[in-house]
Order: C-alpha cells, then sequence, then structure tokens
C-alpha cells in the first residue's frame, strides 16, 4: 500500500511536470525512493535525471555504490559539488567544520540551471517533527523557502501541481513510510545497500557523544583519540555530522532486529547537525534545505 | 474473488507483517481540550516516543518548571507553536502496536483552521472528536461532527477527556456522550463510540483506567486496534484513472507497446475483461497487466498498476477506464466545497479543476448556500464564500468529467478548485453525482 502509493506519487509528477529529478545520496531512503521509480515506469526508462548534492565529505563506499547503481540502470546522474563552491570561494567552510547546511545553495542553483519543476526527495514525516507537518508536494519559493504557515492543503491523494515561474516543489514519495517500513521493504524486495548500513570494523572517534569516522573533513582534533570499534551507520550523509552506532548486525534481518529493539531515533543516534536547537531542522527547511 | 480479496488485505500491511492492516485516523478538539497531550500520550504509552525524544521533553518541561513531562511538546513541532502553546498545522504521526499500525493526522482545533481539519479527515478511516468533560458538548465539538460526517468518515470516537477534573463521575460522561449520539444522528453519523478517560493520568487511553471502573468498554487503543478498517474498494466498481502512459519498444510483438498506468480508485480487473474508456466511450479488452513491472493476471484497489488494451485506442492522462456501472460524465456538478483559502470564492468565478488526474477549467455558476456547521443548517442567498466555509455550490466545466457521487466513492467523487492565476489551491469539493445535471433540466 505504501508502495503503491509512492508510485502513484512518481507518476503524477511525471504526469503534470516537464523536468523533474530525484535527489540521490546512495542512502538508504533515496535508494528505496529510485527502487519504486524503476518500478513505477518500468519497462521503460525513469522519465527523470537524477541529482546529487556530494559535500565532498561524502562516506567513499557510498560514492562507488551510487556509481555503480547509475551505470548498472543506465540513468543520468548530475552533482552539485559543494567542494567546487568553497574552491572558487562562494562558499566559505564553518567553524564547525560540518558541510550539510552549505548544501543549500548548490541545490538551489541545480534546481535553477535544470530549470526543474519538481525534485523529489527521500524525507519522512517521522524523521523530524518539523518534517511530519510538511506536505507530499511541498511548495518552494525561488529561494526554496519552505513556509509552514503559507503550505497548500493536501486533501485525499490529489496534488496541485500548480506552481508560478521560478517557484518550484519538493516531492516526497516516501512521506508516510517509517524507518522500519524502509528497512522491511529492503528485505522484502531484496535490495542492495552500501556495505557501511551493516557491522564492520572502523576507526572512530568519540564527539558530542557519537562515534565519528576521521578524515579529510577534519577529524579528529588533538584532544580525540581514534580507536576501533565494531559499528554500522543508521543514516548517510556527511562525514563530518553522521555518526556510527555500536553493531553487530550484518544482515538486513539482524538489522530490522536490531532498529525494532532501539530506543533511540536515527536522527538522535546519528545527526550532530539537528542538534544544533531545538528547531534546526525546521530553519534549515526555511532556508531551503530539504 | 475471495482469493484477490485476501490476498488484496494482506498487501496492505507493510510487507505482511501485520494483520491488521493500516488505519488512518484524525483527530480533532478545541484549544484547550488536551489534545495534543492525548496525542503524546497515545505515542508515549505505545512506546512509540524513543528515548532521545523522551529526553528532549523532559528537558524542556524541566526547565519551564513542571513536575512531569509534558506531552504535548511531541507534537507541537513548530517554532510559533512553541511560542504560543497551540497547534497550526496538520501533522502526520506514525505508530505501530503489535496488532496493526497507524498514520495519524493531528488536526489544529481553532475556528480558523477548519481546513485542516477538512484535510486530515479527507483520508481518515476514523475521527477522534475530543471535547472537555467539564464543558460537554459546545459548538466546536459539532463542527467537527458536522465535518466528519461530511467527509464520510466511516467511524467516529468521541473522547470525553479530563474524566479527572469532574471525579471520574460516570453521569458526566453519560450526559455528554448521550447529547452527542442524540446530534451526531441528526448529522449521519451512524458509528459514534464514547469514551470516557484523561490523558494527563493516562486513563482509558492505553492502559484501561482504575479509578472508572463503572466503564466496561475498550480502551482508545484497543478501539483503534480492533475497529473494521475503511470501506471494501476491491467490491466497487472499476474505477482507474489514468496518470501516465508508459511506451516501450516490444521486441516480442515487434511494436511500441503503450500501457496506461494508475492507481486503482476501486474495483479489479482481469485479462480478458471489457473496459469503457472515458469520456470518449471507446471499449477494448484487457490484454495485459502488471503491477509496477511485474506482469500478472488481475488486479484490484489500490494497487498502482499498468494496462496493455487489445485496441490500438486513444488514450492519455486524464482518462479513465471503467467497468460495471458507468460513472456520470458531467459538465455541471453540484458539489459541497470546502472553501480553503483567504480569497474568497465568488459566483462566476473561473478557476481550474482538479478531478482524478484531469484538470479542466472551469467555472462557479452559482452558490446555493453556506452551511451552519454547528448544526448542518443551510444558510442561502450568499454571493460568496470565506475562508473555512463550507457551503454547496454548482460549477460548469470546459469538458465533461467522469465523476461518481462522494458517497460512493471518495477517490472519484473528489476535486480541487484551483486558482488559474498563481496555482493556489482555492477549494475542496465533494460532488453530489445524483443531482449533478438536474438544475439544468429543470
Amino acid at each position: 500500500m505504501l508502495e503503491a502509493e509512492a508510485a502513484h506519487i512518481f507518476r503524477e509528477v511525471a504526469g503534470e511536470f516537464d523536468r523533474s529529478t530525484l535527489l540521490f545520496s546512495g542512502g538508504k531512503d533515496s535508494i528505496v525512493m529510485l527502487h519504486v521509480a524503476l518500478k513505477a515506469f518500468a519497462p521503460a526508462p525513469l522519465p527523470f535525471s537524477l541529482l546529487h548534492v556530494d559535500t565532498g565529505h561524502n562516506f567513499p563506499e557510498v560514492i562507488a555504490y551510487r556509481d555503480r547503481v547509475v551505470e548498472k540502470h543506465g540513468l543520468r546522474l548530475d552533482v552539485a559539488s559543494v567542494q567546487s563552491y568553497i574552491d572558487d570561494g562562494t562558499l566559505r567552510e564553518r567553524p564547525d567544520g560540518t558541510r550539510n547546511p552549505l548544501q543549500t545553495i548548490p541545490l538551489l542553483d541545480a534546481v535553477r540551471d535544470g530549470r526543474f519543476g519538481a525534485v523529489f526527495g527521500g524525507g519522512r514525516r517521522d524523521e523530524e517533527k518539523a518534517r511530519a507537518k510538511e506536505r507530499v508536494f511541498s511548495l518552494r519559493d525561488e529561494f526554496g523557502a519552505w513556509e509552514p504557515r503559507r503550505q497548500r492543503p493536501e486533501l485525499w491523494q490529489l496534488y496541485n501541481g500548480h506552481h508560478q515561474p521560478g517557484e518550484h516543489f519538493r516531492v516526497f514519495p516516501l512521506s508516510n513510510w517509517t524507518e522500519l517500513d524502509v528497512w522491511q521493504y529492503i528485505e522484502h524486495e531484496g535490495i542492495e545497500l552500501p556495505e557501511i548500513y551493516f557491522a564492520h570494523w572502523r576507526k572512530v572517534f568519540r564527539r558530542d557523544g557519537m562515534w565519528l569516522a576521521p578524515g579529510d573533513w577534519g577529524g579528529p582534533r588533538d584532544d580525540e583519540s581514534v580507536c576501533e570499534r565494531r559499528v554500522r551507520y543508521r543514516t548517510v550523509g556527511d562525514m563530518s555530522c553522521t555518526g556510527a552506532v555500536d553493531s553487530s548486525a550484518s544482515t538486513v534481518e539482524e538489522v530490522i532486529a536490531e532498529i525494532a529493539a532501539s530506543r533511540v531515533t536515527e536522527r538522535g543516534a546519528s545527526r550532530a547537525d539537528d542538534r544544533l536547537s531545538e528547531a534546526a531542522m525546521e530553519d534549515r527547511k526555511r532556508e531551503g534545505y530539504f | 474473488m475471495s482469493t484477490g480479496v485476501a490476498e488484496a488485505a494482506d498487501q496492505t500491511g507493510s510487507a505482511g507483517r501485520l494483520s491488521g492492516g493500516l488505519l488512518r485516523l484524525a483527530t480533532c478538539g478545541s484549544v484547550d481540550d488536551g489534545k495534543s497531550t492525548l496525542v503524546g500520550r497515545l505515542l508515549y504509552d505505545t512506546k512509540s516516543v524513543l528515548a532521545d525524544q523522551a529526553a528532549a521533553i523532559e528537558e524542556v518541561s524541566r526547565r519551564r518548571g513542571q513536575d512531569g513531562p509534558d506531552l504535548a511538546l511531541l507534537t507541537d513541532g513548530l517554532r510559533a507553536e512553541r511560542e504560543q502553546g497551540i497547534t497550526i498545522d496538520v501533522a502526520y504521526r506514525y505508530f505501530a502496536t503489535p496488532a496493526r499500525r497507524f498514520i495519524l493526522a493531528d488536526t489544529p482545533g481553532h475556528v480558523q483552521y477548519t481546513r485542516n481539519m477538512v484535510t486530515g479527515a479527507s483520508t481518515a478511516d476514523l475521527a477522534v472528536i475530543l471535547v472537555d468533560a467539564r464543558n460537554g458538548v459546545v459548538a466546536q465539538t459539532m463542527r467537527h461532527g458536522a465535518i466528519a460526517a461530511l467527509l464520510r468518515v466511516p467511524h467516529v470516537v468521541l473522547a470525553v477527556n479530563k474524566m479527572d477534573t469532574v471525579g471520574y463521575q460516570e453521569s458526566t460522561f453519560t450526559a455528554i456522550a448521550d447529547e452527542f449520539a442524540g446530534r451526531a444522528r441528526e448529522l449521519g453519523i451512524t458509528d459514534v463510540t464514547a469514551i470516557p478517560m484523561s490523558a494527563l493520568t493516562g486513563d482509558n487511553v492505553v492502559e484501561p483506567s482504575t479509578r472508572m471502573d463503572w466503564y466496561d468498554g475498550d480502551t482508545l487503543l484497543s478501539h483503534l486496534e480492533n475497529v473494521p478498517v475503511g470501506g471494501d474498494p476491491v467490491s466497487k466498481p472499476l474505477r482507474l484513472p489514468v496518470q501516465y502512459v508508459i511506451r516501450h519498444p516490444s521486441q516480442q510483438r515487434q511494436v511500441v507497446e503503450r500501457w496506461p498506468a494508475g492507481q486503482l480508485a476501486s474495483g479489479m480487473l482481469r485479462v480478458g475483461d471489457t473496459v469503457v474508456v472515458q469520456p470518449s466511450g471507446a471499449t477494448s479488452t484487457v490484454a495485459g497487466l502488471s503491477v509496477l513491472g511485474k506482469e500478472t493476471d488481475s488486479v484490484w484497489a489500490p494497487q498502482s498498476v499498468a494496462v496493455r488494451l487489445a485496441d490500438e485506442i486513444d488514450i492519455s492522462r486524464g482518462d479513465m477506464l471503467t467497468a460495471g456501472p458507468a460513472p456520470q460524465m458531467l459538465r455541471h456538478i453540484t458539489a459541497t466545497v470546502c472553501h480553503l483559502h483567504d480569497r474568497p470564492l465568488r459566483a462566476r468565478q473561473r478557476v481550474l479543476l482538479k478531478h482524478t488526474t484531469r484538470t479542466v477549467p472551469a467555472m462557479v455558476d452559482r452558490i446555493d448556500y453556506r452551511m451552519d456547521v454547528t448544526d448542518a443548517r443551510r444558510l442561502p442567498g450568499q454571493d460568496g464564500l470565506g475562508a473555512n466555509d463550507i457551503g454547496g455550490v454548482q460549477i460548469r466545466t470546459a469538458e465533461p468529467l467522469a465523476v461518481d457521487d462522494y458517497l460512493e466513492n471518495r477517490r472519484t467523487g473528489s476535486f480541487l478548485l484551483i486558482d488559474p492565476q498563481d496555482g493556489a489551491t482555492l477549494a475542496a469539493g465533494m460532488a453530489d453525482a445524483r443531482t449533478g445535471d438536474q438544475h439544468l433540466r429543470q
């Protein structure tokens, strides 16, 4: 039923918009989203391209996975690179080293240059309480801003895709899925994931209560010490703010058992940037973030 | 048929995990009836709140000098909501028990946010209407009842909350439940279950109350777990709005195959069935069926499917495949609309009408009445509808639409009115197809 609903959303966008793109990071939500999209238009190819906003601090395993998937399905992938914005001086590195908030401008430029009317995102309403308020078809102005008081009501399954020049939609086909739904679907469909979702030994260090992976992004600092632990990732994003969790789950089945028993949300466990303030996600969405 | 329905029922559970399937519910209540606390309690007591979220609200509650955790903090997600302590917008919450999974549309109760309740109710199988035991049935309660009735929400729960403030008295509860039952009948609501509870202390929400042993009914949660889900869209006539036509070159048949695709609004379809394409009226036979890329012999609502027809007929987005009793092809629609926008809706206004996958230019011919939603009384002689007004209208469309009565089919009987200039969603409509073109014939 959730799959049928997501396919309905993909086909509505393909029917209503001339140009759209699917945000693909190589994370599990975007992988599931792509899987449903491929099925919704099978046996024909996808009627839209993929877009990855690359922070430059992504896990190498995930980038390799991304390129494999693109190759396997003969897809078109555009990459908006945060690194190149930093290199040419358009964006400046933040003092805390996290690049997640820096994704907004490359994303908005890519939407403008691609003249996309709709951009699919893998966001789920169960992730975070500001997301719980977001529509399936989320209207954004030319600055990509989300204004919660001016959202369009969404009734039945009638999605209104009309917009003015400069505006675009963020469309979330997995809105009604939960973390557990995503994992059960991965199991049911036998979907391959980047290996870092499963338990492996990795050099990590402790910061703000999370296990972060050392890397070119700037960690660890002198006062932080590296150790080796058996971990896996619940979410996959920028290395500077995505934490690993201690785990011995090496199969999808074991991951599902672990999540079902977990007493911590995936964002609470592994996203540093959501902890910046009580309304961190809401504030970033207002600025045009996903 | 029976196997098909059983399989369909199995598919509604998440990957077949839960036998009870999915229940979509909407909660509504006036300001200060304790709705956020109730939703928070449901999430908290079903262990849907995880340690980090619980720690966060406990910390904020402590900082504000409260004794226990303020469960309302779990649901009020936006800055302005936290600042004002009110809920502004519909939010969707997810929780599950071993029996069933739930999608809860948490809708605000302010009069000016009636549209949000309409939004939440449009997809709900069940509405929970909260009343404060001290105040009993008030105008706002009947407004919520009228909206639930209008949107044909199949089940209604009257949650008589804050029983702790009236000494858990049976007589108070019975008086409120009886009054609501009587007035609900007038609105046409047939299925009402009243439950006495206290969201603050947790009585009868998830755990049975030890302080109200005079009540022998279900707790709210066990009622939600056991109420039969939705109607049975599979047994209704076939309605398949075409969203998109999948084209691909077939090696086998040496042609470019065209597979009209969409989500079944109702009914089922087998290879070999005869279908009618609306609005052209062309007839063809089903030569092939596929469910998301996998070929199969039969499909049923609410699957997303693609169909190959035996004949090469013109078919595109906005058409509808039908079988059995045909929908009416209407260019004049009598409907009840809920006006959603701050700009009023006026007679003679030009709009776009989106019905299933078809969007056509339309005009609001006449506004017949505005409804007083506290008692469902019709107030005629209106020249416009303001934000949050519900009223009866006559609409004329540029092209005929395959419309069912909303009472018969929520999916093919509903539509949106859209402002052609800025694309804003103006109003949500429910067709009264039985009286469709009658006003012209009169």
